[in-house]
């Protein structure tokens, strides 16, 4: 039954983004000293104290979908339907809808982190697998150790680095922004060269601290591969070299690496808070920063769903891959051990 | 031994119980109590294994920076004292005047004395974070993983849901709301998730323990899930517990000085992470040269001690993973082929 791992697949992603949806919900209303009652005294504090109660209370409707003279499960539903409808309520910073600005957000953080995520995995893949084969050399001890020292730095200290060095001290690299102020929109070289130019640094200070840690995975799943039987089986068959390093070695040595991709993933879009308030990159992240600074918390609080969504769909496509890659997971048994 | 005798499997008989009319004059009479089988455990798990760590010379490597660390956050803090505001110069140049190795900050603080008394904050979130994951983790894959069934089910839904958030904006979130203070908690909110990817890793090896022969002969003997849990599948997850201990104790590392940096977590106490924030925000160490020692002894700090916590995980990997450990040992033998080698080992580690 194929279909039932697609089905199953299908239904967690959809069940997960209701579950963070519910969650986001109960801490806008119910935390303590959250952001309900601190829009309410913002306004008092705006407005002096002859406000009136009714009038803040749609406000706070208007400012987090959220009215709080209601019913709690009325609160729930509006704040679900408003969700539907891709309102995420009104930026108290920017008095602007949050929809609006994620919206114009959101393709630049996936494009960075898409980017980073591709290089990192293919950089990391390639280098664990020579590593493997040429196990013991010195190339191989002197990548692992270069491995494992770039992997102990936190991105965002190579990112401080490199916007210092690279942006800062020496002007090769822009210290902010998307694009270029002089560069039209659109699909023109120029403008694809200005975005490729402003997010080097960012995508650099992921894939440089990244790729290591991925390339010692790849290393240790090829080092094992290596060693099994069906390889034995495979070289004393004369198979072509170059097939066994593909197709036997290659694939079994990547299909654990999912398992890494995944939690990459989250990590990488998470990281966006800090990676593009340091590079001034305007993103989601950038945004989400500004919203917590500000105590902004309808931004605040969409720009955390959309990066979940955003992880959350990419999880859903690396797994749907992987059940095109792995015959295993989606055949009945789809139990995916190797997870 | 006259009164107390160690049979093979590691329990001990009283020398009463020892003569007594069994048939299978070598079976212990009773389950040993914990603390023997503790005892036992220590010796096989941590002495032993120190040994072959040692052998390792990143594991070595990786254990005298753990060490250095945590010597500076509990002997170190006493011998160096406190920074103070004006106690020197303001951004004195690093290796210039010995009684500030490190430099000065803006204000005159010795930064190698911060750097030192921020230490043991620092130490308090890594154990509180690692230990909150591995327990977390433990219980619900052990759990999941022995129990199966709706159990099971029901626990991975819940993981996978938590798995999914990304961490970094959900801790943010949390922090905001709650505004954590003491170290402890700032250690249990940065990995409030964070433990749900080992929960799954360990739910799978559990999987594969238990249908081992020895699990089985358990559960035949009708001996308890809880008691089969604790002395056959923990022991051989330990190992694998440990690597991931010192994992998460790097992420805690990682985040938590992030989320200082960015000043999301109120400044009450030294932080690597404030003084980052301090020196980017306040220094404007990234126009000038001169405020750069400020911005890199935190940076430098940090960087050091995740290699060290890097290596040591990679070090005990490498003891405890059968598999690389078995073809090193023949990899050092010069005698057998290649070929040869890696059916040695597939049989080896069958057998």
């Amino acid at each position: 039954m194929i279909n039932n791992y697609y089905i199953e697949r299908t239904a967690q992603a959809v069940f997960t983004v209701f579950a963070v949806v519910t969650m986001t919900f109960g801490m806008i209303r119910l935390m303590p000293g959250g952001p309900v009652s601190y829009i309410r005294s913002q306004l008092v504090q705006q407005q002096g104290n002859q406000v009136d109660m009714e009038q803040v209370n749609a406000l706070v409707e208007v400012y987090t979908n959220v009215a709080p003279d209601e019913p709690l499960y009325i609160q729930y539903i509006d704040y679900m339907a408003a969700l539907l409808q891709g309102d995420l309520g009104v930026s108290m910073f920017y008095n602007d809808p949050v929809t609006e600005i994620l919206a114009s957000a959101a393709p630049w953080t996936v494009f960075v982190m898409s980017i980073s995520l591709v290089l990192t995995f293919g950089l990391g893949i390639t280098l664990g697998a020579v590593m493997a084969y040429i196990e013991g050399s010195r190339f191989d001890v002197s990548t692992t150790l270069v491995s494992i020292f770039l992997n102990s730095i936190p991105y965002y200290v190579m990112a401080i680095i490199l916007v210092y060095v690279l942006g800062y001290q020496f002007n090769w690299f822009p210290t902010g922004g998307r694009i270029s102020s002089d560069v039209a929109t659109g699909m023109n070289l120029a403008f694809l060269q200005s975005a490729f130019y402003h997010a080097a640094l960012p995508i650099a200070s992921l894939v440089i601290t990244g790729f290591g840690i991925q390339a010692l995975a790849m290393r240790g799943n090829s080092i094992r591969v290596l060693g099994e039987d069906y390889i034995r089986v495979a070289r004393l068959r004369g198979l072509p070299p170059h097939d066994i390093a593909l197709r036997y070695v290659g694939r079994n040595a990547i299909l654990p690496m999912y398992t890494g991709m995944m939690i990459a993933i989250g990590f990488m879009f998470g990281g966006s808070v800090i990676l593009e308030e340091i590079f001034a990159y305007p993103g989601i992240g950038y945004y989400m920063f500004r919203g917590i600074m500000a105590r902004d918390y309808p931004l605040m609080m969409g720009a955390f769903l959309i990066i979940t969504i955003a992880v959350v769909v990419g999880i859903y496509v690396a797994d749907l891959t992987y059940g095109k890659l792995d015959p295993r997971a989606g055949s009945g048994g789809g139990n995916r051990e190797a997870y | 031994m006259s009164i107390e005798e160690t049979v093979p499997d590691g329990g001990t008989i009283t020398g009463d119980e020892a003569s007594a009319d069994t048939p299978f004059g070598t079976v212990s009479s009773g389950t040993m109590s914990r603390r023997d089988r503790y005892k036992m455990l220590a010796n096989e798990w941590v002495i032993a294994p120190f040994k072959i760590l040692w052998d390792d010379w990143r594991a070595r490597v990786g254990t005298l920076i753990i060490l250095a660390y945590v010597l500076m956050g509990t002997v170190g803090v006493r011998l160096v004292d406190p920074p103070r505001v004006g106690e020197g110069d303001r951004l004195v140049s690093p290796f210039e005047d010995m009684s500030h190795p490190l430099g000065t900050d803006n204000m005159g603080n010795d930064i190698f004395a911060q750097i030192v008394h921020a230490t043991p904050p620092m130490l308090e979130m890594i154990v509180a974070g690692a230990v909150f994951t591995t327990v977390m983790a433990v219980v619900v894959g052990t759990l999941s993983g022995y129990k199966g069934g709706w159990t099971d089910q029901l626990l991975m839904t819940f993981n996978d849901i938590l798995m999914t958030i990304p961490g970094l904006p959900l801790v943010i979130v949390i922090a905001v709301i709650l505004e954590p203070r003491s170290p402890w908690l700032v250690g249990v909110i940065i990995t409030v998730n964070a433990w749900a990817g080992l929960a799954r890793a360990i739910r799978s090896q559990v999987l594969t323990l238990r249908e081992e022969s020895y699990v089985e002969a358990s559960r035949l003997m009708g001996i308890s899930t809880p008691q089969i849990v604790m002395k056959d599948i923990m022991p051989g997850l330990m190992p694998y517990i440990l690597v991931n201990f010192v994992n998460s104790a790097r992420s805690v590392i990682f985040a938590s000085v992030g989320l200082y940096f960015l000043g999301i977590l109120p400044f009450t106490e030294l932080n690597w992470g404030v003084m980052m924030n301090l020196s980017y925000e306040t220094g404007g160490a990234l126009y000038t040269w001169e405020t750069a020692h400020w911005l890199l002894a935190p940076m430098v700090t940090i960087v050091i001690l995740s290699f060290g916590l890097i290596l040591f995980s990679q070090g005990t990997d490498r003891v405890f993973n059968p598999r690389v450990r078995a073809r090193h040992t023949s990899a050092a033998d010069p005698e057998e082929g290649d070929e040869d080698m890696s059916g040695e080992v597939a049989t080896h580690i069958r057998g």
